[in-house]
């Protein structure tokens, strides 16, 4: 079990009180895993992925532990979490534009970088244009100042620096959602090779394109307004899932070869709940074309079948019935 | 009713202006009434500044746009404005299209004061609110707010009743969608296509391939500034012949099929355009002693409203032919 996470509550202070943005997520990710994260904007899913990481406030740790290969990460801490940041724990921003300093050449940052992990850069070298490689990046780029590249090369270069000390665990925050579909895919399929050479041990990819995941995530896990709705295998979470938020999801969106005129596909009337203060229960309860009078207690995320877990008590109800 | 007649953009870069940008080169289309014409293409393909030339916000540098039959580089003072009455465009983000200090509907009263002084209150909010149910908004939620009140997807359709608000018959919507959730994203797009049946001609400007296909009759495919591909949607989607189009096809992430394994050439940065073709840089098939590097290819027509500008397309063709 490389990362495992229980009960974990992150809320964000603020002066109207605590937006509860995290509310007791419960998870493993396998080693040689990558997790898809989904879900709306706003549905807790980048606080999920930054805690683990960088706990800075107005984010406020409440409970929760985080176990990563059996050691407990100090995620409340932020001094102690630095032995563990970049090394064992690293994350692939979100805006790789401007991840970077402008002010330093590519390879001067890289060397300062490592400097600052106690880490020799002449040694890390090789290694380092071994990975510049398998982007397909020139060598010349160490040479080169971020302005000088474009936004998919850019992303490519934060993924080699973020993986470039073997993380066991990477998170990857948005990274195709900025860039075209032929770099998307391109970059996408690269965080793979990453994975399968042995760069990182497992990934969370943080993204709302359900697609992208479809194509290289090994297990999807979906979020609402804070809580964990449904994780199984991408091929569960796509063909059969469970969750009625899961459902209504996957199928507003528009796949090539479906036509307004012969299928109109819809949305998911309403909108999220204010997290400043959530309904008790699901949250999902008030769009919820399913919902029981049952709803208004919080579902338990538990596992209905081998490694597809959900929180409905509509699904338990269903499954309790077969 | 709109015509695009061999129109060209060259922005002027460089220290001093020195260089020269071709962002579009001789692209010539139409669009008829209440059709949907989707324009597809990578970042820096010159897309937006189609768009921007249609609504006139930068001049031409050569070639004509024709509004039912009137040059609109020729319109100033009233007929200009009227010209605005007609045609209108949404743009990619939402929340920069508002003045954070004022309330959104702040968009409305500019309208009123611009297009309609002689209007009086009462029927003014009445045209209001029936143009926002238009848009599937209630009008009692969203009226009086301030812009960091209302979600992505309500300012989006808030801009479009905007348009709506004058007599518009030509709207160029650019990614309008883009930055919207998945769950409201569905509902904008069926906004346009319900538009569309009452008549509303629209270019939609967009790079995901699948949303494209969802409401558009004709699809215009763009590589740095030149059409290479232009036709019917399903012809284009089912049968694409340049090579370009056929890489963008296969790497758009898809649900129901995993990635192809197609060779995806990362595009390079904006090279210095030759005489040859703009494709040949990261074109798979090119032909290295042939044509593909000394000429331009021009549109042909390959079948009933579906042309390619591609010299390999022409030679396979010939050779089925034959």
């Amino acid at each position: 079990m490389s990362l495992q996470v229980k009960n974990l509550r992150v809320y964000y202070q603020t002066l109207r009180g605590d937006v509860q943005a995290l509310e007791g997520a419960t998870f493993t990710v396998a080693d040689r895993e990558i997790m898809g994260l989904a879900g709306e904007s706003g549905c807790g899913k980048t606080t999920l992925g930054h805690s683990l990481i960088r706990l800075t406030p107005p984010m406020r740790f409440v409970e929760g532990s985080v176990t990563l290969n059996n050691q407990e990460l100090p995620i409340w801490d932020m001094e102690r979490m630095n032995v563990f940041r970049f090394k064992e724990i690293s994350i692939i921003p979100q805006y790789a534009m401007n991840a970077m300093n402008p002010t330093r050449k590519i390879g001067k940052m890289t060397e300062e970088l490592l400097r600052s992990r106690q880490v020799d850069f002449r040694a890390t070298l090789p290694e380092l244009k071994r990975r510049l490689d398998l982007v397909k990046l020139s060598h010349d780029v160490l040479n080169m100042y971020p302005i000088e590249l474009s936004g998919g090369m850019k992303q490519r270069m934060v993924m080699v620096l973020s993986t470039l000390l073997d993380p066991s665990l990477v998170i990857a925050d948005e990274i195709t959602s900025a860039l075209d579909v032929s770099s998307q895919k391109a970059v996408a399929e690269m965080l793979v090779e990453f994975r399968n050479q042995g760069c990182c041990k497992s990934a969370i990819v943080i993204t709302h394109d359900i697609s992208i995941l479809y194509q290289i995530a090994d297990s999807i896990m979906v979020m609402y307004a804070g809580q964990l709705a449904e994780k199984a295998s991408t091929g569960v979470i796509i063909h059969t899932p469970r969750h009625p938020y899961t459902k209504l999801l996957i199928s507003s969106l528009p796949k090539v070869g479906v036509k307004h005129a012969e299928k109109r596909l819809t949305g998911i009337p309403g909108s999220p709940p204010l997290l400043l203060n959530p309904p008790v229960g699901c949250r999902f309860r008030e769009r919820c074309p399913a919902a029981l009078d049952q709803c208004v207690e919080e579902p338990p995320f538990i596992e209905i079948e081998k490694d597809h877990f959900v929180a409905c008590w509509k699904v338990f109800e269903e499954n309790a019935q077969a | 009713m709109l015509k695009l007649d061999n129109i060209s953009k060259v922005y002027k870069v460089g220290t001093f202006g020195g260089k020269e940008l071709r962002a579009v080169s001789n692209v010539s289309f139409n669009v008829k009434d209440g059709e949907v014409v989707s324009l597809i293409g990578e970042s820096g393909s010159g897309k937006t500044t189609i768009g921007k030339m249609i609504l006139r916000l930068i001049p031409i540098s050569s070639g004509t746009i024709s509004f039912n039959g009137i040059d609109i580089s020729t319109l100033s003072g009233s007929a200009l404005k009227q010209y605005y009455r007609n045609v209108q465009g949404v743009f990619q983000d939402p929340f920069s299209s508002y003045n954070p200090i004022f309330k959104a509907d702040r968009v409305f009263r500019i309208i009123r004061e611009e297009f309609f002084p002689e209007i009086e209150g009462r029927e003014w909010n009445n045209k209001v609110e029936n143009s926002l149910k238009a848009v599937g908004l209630n009008p009692g939620d969203v009226l009086d707010k301030f812009p960091h009140q209302l979600s992505g997807g309500q300012l989006q359709r808030f801009l479009i009743a905007r348009a709506l608000l004058l007599d518009i018959q030509f709207l160029v919507a650019d990614e309008i969608i883009s930055m919207l959730d998945a769950s409201t994203r569905i509902d904008v797009l069926n906004l346009l296509a319900d538009l569309k049946s009452r008549g509303l001609s629209i270019l939609f400007i967009t790079h995901d391939l699948a949303l494209g296909y969802y409401i558009s009759e004709r699809a215009v495919m763009l590589y740095q500034g030149c059409v290479v591909e232009t036709g019917s949607t399903e012809r284009i989607y089912d049968h694409p012949l340049h090579p370009y189009t056929k890489m963008l096809m296969a790497s758009v992430p898809r649900l129901d099929k995993k990635w192809e394994e197609i060779e995806v050439e990362l595009k390079a940065k904006h090279s210095e355009l030759t005489g040859g073709c703009v494709y040949y840089a990261r074109c798979p098939v090119a032909d290295k002693d042939g044509g593909c590097a000394r000429d331009r290819p021009t549109l042909i027509e390959v079948e009933r409203d579906h042309f390619v500008a591609c010299i390999r397309c022409r030679d396979q063709r010939n050779s089925v032919s034959d």
